[in-house]
């Protein structure tokens, strides 16, 4: 009998069909990956067996039990763990006092400390899973985090463990980590589902693949028998060509930034500079990439560079003229295309219609409106019927409201607002998050262009395929410190995953720029003082 | 019972939110009518015929509208970039004491020009009362509603004060009342024999000028985007703080203009009574609106039905007149659950 089985599954929003006949089973010792595009219908289901959407038809059996619907605690009491993408934990807690909360009743929590604290080493020395237990969720890395959401998750006595995205905010040393604790879980009989968009890890970790497209199983195979291209084409469902990074010569110096610190205002956090010294220069004809594990002043550099905040020290040349405000219109008008790493909370007005999104960026200037006053409603739905066709934004027109977009298609809106200008710079953060393979390949696409037609482009990723695919150098960011860059064609993976980790690229073997000292940058041992 | 968001909102639910939120606070009033020991059709027939069953009913109903155009719009723009001015009152007092100040024989000019200047003033009153709180607000994230709710206590002082002392009538036989404003000054009637002045075409002018400006302006763009995300504003390049003042700035004009109102066009003169609380009721006004200027007309024609019929129902049989404020704070109440509902449906079972 099957530990975990979906019968039939159909949930519909409206007239959309989010699961759509859903059936298949999981057993113990065996890791599905559920593999499909944005909105293709797998946080539906899981959501649905975690018991928070009740599914219109079918159901759910848990070793031939029927589990009731729209239970979150009948779903935990069945042995489903989930562990989030976004960590649930609070902060301020220990380890110990995060797995009892919320399983162990709050009166209580004083005397079951001492069992609590027996049966979480006795787990953490079974599955692999070290933590401290006294030790504060805030001190812990986000490697540790996750170790304990998984402790949590065992702690209730889970049987089946659902991780959504889990790789996302790890390096590849941790994410490597974390495979062999679900391999040594998996030993243990437990079944786990296994949710990712990277295809690399599917085929690393799961035993079988559940392909969904538009809320049907369109595929299931054995992941023996399953390559990369095979599983992108299920995915997809037609034939997904990755991009080829063409010979150019690089041109003239476009964005540098010289010794450029940014000082952390916020006397709440830990204190670390949010920018400390840093060094960069991207020319015409080149992409240059960003690594690093979420949280190291990515989101800050992309900051300065989309005109939120001024360097504190340093400079910051764009085009040979200083930028030493912080104005985002100002940016703008000087030749930047920008693409935020959040869409729907800094890329647009979910809730104002489309034509209206695309505009945002220069209100004031003719053709948008006349003399800075009136917009010119006409001219502006012309303009954004044009960038619908030429950005291909699937919509039902210029006046549909924006939040209804895909993810796909509101980021194409996005770099049809951003691209349309021919901008010099461009900055690209997380560009593809989220989105599917096919829009995927569609905003690689447009990043290419832009470096064959001369702009200069800084791609901030996460993802190291995505990286090593596109950018002609490549540097690595480290609690404020940026590495020097180095040339993509002769780095590996792994070396990158060590600078993101924080260990120093002594080799300088690979160094594009040779008299550049490593050791201002990277790789200080020494983590800042709280203050 | 669960509650799930809808993916889409159907556009007349939006249309029909009021609607409903109306009649269910009609509904639970009755309840209160029936505790009293009245009968609910004869209360609410006799609200209605003392709302708009006569030509006087009729324009007294329009007349008690004005201010509370004005000061829904008020709320409208602001609440429209999330700057919540609870302090349209006050300012509806400084925009009276402006027009005071300047229309009492200060400054003569022709009629023409005389009503478009005590406006002027009036809104540059309501507007500076407003520019402290947003300036704290902007600069310090000092929260709006805290300050601009108890500035209204501080002005109502201030106001008071002014008619005591510099800008007390020696005609008034003690009574702290202004001097009135001069001919030139008074909005013209516009029925005869009746309290229904000029204020009121000013008001349907007003409201048409703000939905204009909301629909088809830079600033009405900015405003909107700044209210609906104010970090995607930022990011394409809106000064954020700017939009912000300006809002407060034109919010505070319209409540000002209010109180010029109430002084130039219905009283004549100033007194620490013009106001019942217009200021606050505009708020009112604005959410059973969904904020939207041109729907503040309706909105404020229906608040002050109640009003004005409430007065009359209470003289006829014997129910308090605090019925007009349970009825609108209700409705008040019934539109935020309605149109939670058009976004979100509850599920039972």
């Amino acid at each position: 009998m099957a530990l975990l089985a979906f019968h039939n599954i159909t949930k519909r929003f409206g007239s959309l069909v989010a699961n759509d006949d859903i059936s298949f089973s999981l057993d113990r010792g065996e890791v599905i990956a559920l593999l499909g595009e944005n909105g293709a219908g797998k946080t539906t289901l899981m959501n649905i067996l975690y018991g928070h959407y009740t599914a219109d038809e079918g159901y759910i059996e848990v070793d031939g039990q029927k589990l009731p619907a729209g239970q979150t605690d009948a779903a935990i009491n069945a042995g489903i763990g989930m562990v989030h993408q976004h960590f649930t934990l609070a902060e301020n807690l220990t380890v110990l006092e995060n797995i009892m909360l919320g399983t162990e009743s709050l009166w209580s929590l004083g005397q079951k400390r001492a069992p609590a604290k027996a049966k979480l080493a006795q787990m953490s020395k079974d599955y692999g899973l070290k933590v401290n237990p006294d030790a504060r969720i805030a001190d812990l890395s986000v490697g540790e985090r996750q170790r304990v959401e998984i402790l949590k998750a065992l702690y209730r006595d889970a049987r089946v463990l659902i991780l959504d995205e889990p790789t996302a905010v790890l390096t590849p040393q941790e994410a490597d980590s974390l495979f062999k604790t679900l391999k040594s879980l998996t030993k243990e009989g437990f079944a786990i589902i296994f949710i990712s968009h990277k295809l690399h890890e599917i085929l690393a970790i799961s035993t079988r693949v559940e392909v969904l497209r538009r809320g049907k199983i369109v595929g299931s195979i054995e992941t023996e028998k399953a390559d990369r291209k095979l599983l992108a084409e299920m995915m997809v469902g037609r034939t997904v060509e990755r991009p080829v990074l063409e010979q150019m010569t690089i041109g003239k110096p476009i964005v540098e930034l010289e010794d450029v610190s940014v000082e952390d205002k916020n006397k709440d956090t830990s204190g670390i500079p949010k920018l400390n010294q840093v060094n960069l220069t991207v020319h015409q004809h080149e992409i240059v990439g960003i690594a690093g594990v979420a949280g190291n002043g990515q989101s800050t550099l992309a900051d300065l560079l989309s005109g939120l905040e001024k360097p504190d020290a340093g400079t910051f040349t764009l085009l040979g003229n200083a930028v030493t405000s912080a104005s985002p219109a100002d940016i703008v008008h000087r030749g930047v295309g920008r693409i935020p790493e959040d869409r729907h909370s800094s890329g647009v007005v979910g809730e104002m219609m489309l034509w209206e999104n695309l505009i945002s960026e220069d209100l004031r200037h003719a053709p948008v409106s006349k003399a800075g006053v009136l917009i010119d409603r006409k001219a502006c739905l012309e303009r954004a019927n044009k960038l619908i066709d030429a950005f291909d934004i699937r919509c039902e027109g210029p006046e549909a409201e924006t939040k209804l977009l895909s993810g796909g298609n509101m980021q194409k809106l996005i770099l049809a607002r951003a691209l349309s200008p021919q901008p010099d710079f461009i900055l690209a953060n997380q560009p593809v998050r989220g989105l599917d393979e096919g829009a995927i390949a569609y905003v690689h696409g447009q990043l290419l262009a832009a470096r064959k037609r001369g702009a200069a482009v800084l791609l901030i990723s996460e993802d190291l395929d995505e990286l090593f695919a596109l950018c002609d150098r490549i540097a690595v960011m480290y609690h404020g410190n940026l590495t020097p860059s180095y040339d993509a064609k002769t780095l590996t993976t792994a070396e990158v995953g060590l600078m993101m980790a924080g260990t120093n690229h002594s080799e300088q073997t690979h160094s594009e720029n040779t008299n550049h000292s490593v050791t201002t940058n990277s790789g200080n041992e020494e983590q800042p003082h709280a203050n | 019972m669960q509650i799930e968001p809808r993916e889409h909102v159907a556009a007349w639910r939006i249309a029909l939110a009021p609607v409903a939120a109306v009649f269910i606070s009609l509904l639970i009033g009755s309840v209160l009518i029936l505790w009293v020991g009245a009968s609910v059709l004869e209360a609410y027939s006799l609200l209605v015929k003392g709302a708009v069953g006569s030509s006087f009913a009729l324009t007294e109903t329009l007349t008690r509208s004005i201010p509370l155009i004005f000061t829904g719009l008020a709320a409208t723009i602001a609440f429209r970039a999330k700057f919540y001015n609870i302090g349209a009152e006050g300012q509806l007092y400084c925009g009276a004491l402006a027009a005071t100040f300047f229309g009492t024989g200060l400054i003569t000019l022709p009629p023409l020009l005389m009503i478009p200047f005590l406006m002027l003033v009036g809104a540059l009153a309501g507007g500076a009362a407003l520019a402290v709180p947003v300036m704290l607000k902007t600069h310090l994230k000092v929260d709006e509603v805290v300050t601009t709710l108890l500035l209204n206590f501080v002005i109502l002082l201030f106001v008071g004060y002014f008619l005591e002392g510099p800008l007390k009538d020696p005609m008034s036989m003690g009574w702290p009342q202004a001097e009135p404003i001069i001919d030139e000054g008074l909005f013209p009637s516009l029925v005869d024999k009746s309290r229904l002045h000029f204020g009121f075409v000013f008001a349907i002018i007003g409201s048409v000028l703000c939905w204009a400006m909301m629909r088809f302006t830079v600033w009405g763009y900015e405003i909107r985007a700044v209210g609906l995300n104010a970090s995607a504003a930022k990011f394409a390049g809106i000064n954020v703080n700017a939009t912000v003042i300006r809002t407060a700035l034109i919010s505070g004009g319209l409540a000002g203009i209010a109180g010029v109102s109430e002084v130039a066009g219905l009283k004549g003169y100033l007194t620490l009574d013009i106001s019942p609380g217009f200021g606050y009721t505009g708020i009112a006004v604005a959410m059973l609106a969904q904020l939207n200027p041109l729907a503040v007309i309706l909105s404020a024609l229906f608040i002050s039905m109640i009003y004005v019929g409430a007065d009359s129902m209470s003289r006829a049989i014997n129910i308090p007149t605090y019925i007009a404020d349970v009825l609108v704070g209700l409705s008040v109440l019934s539109i935020l659950v309605s149109v939670m509902l058009t976004r979100y449906r509850v599920r039972f079972r």
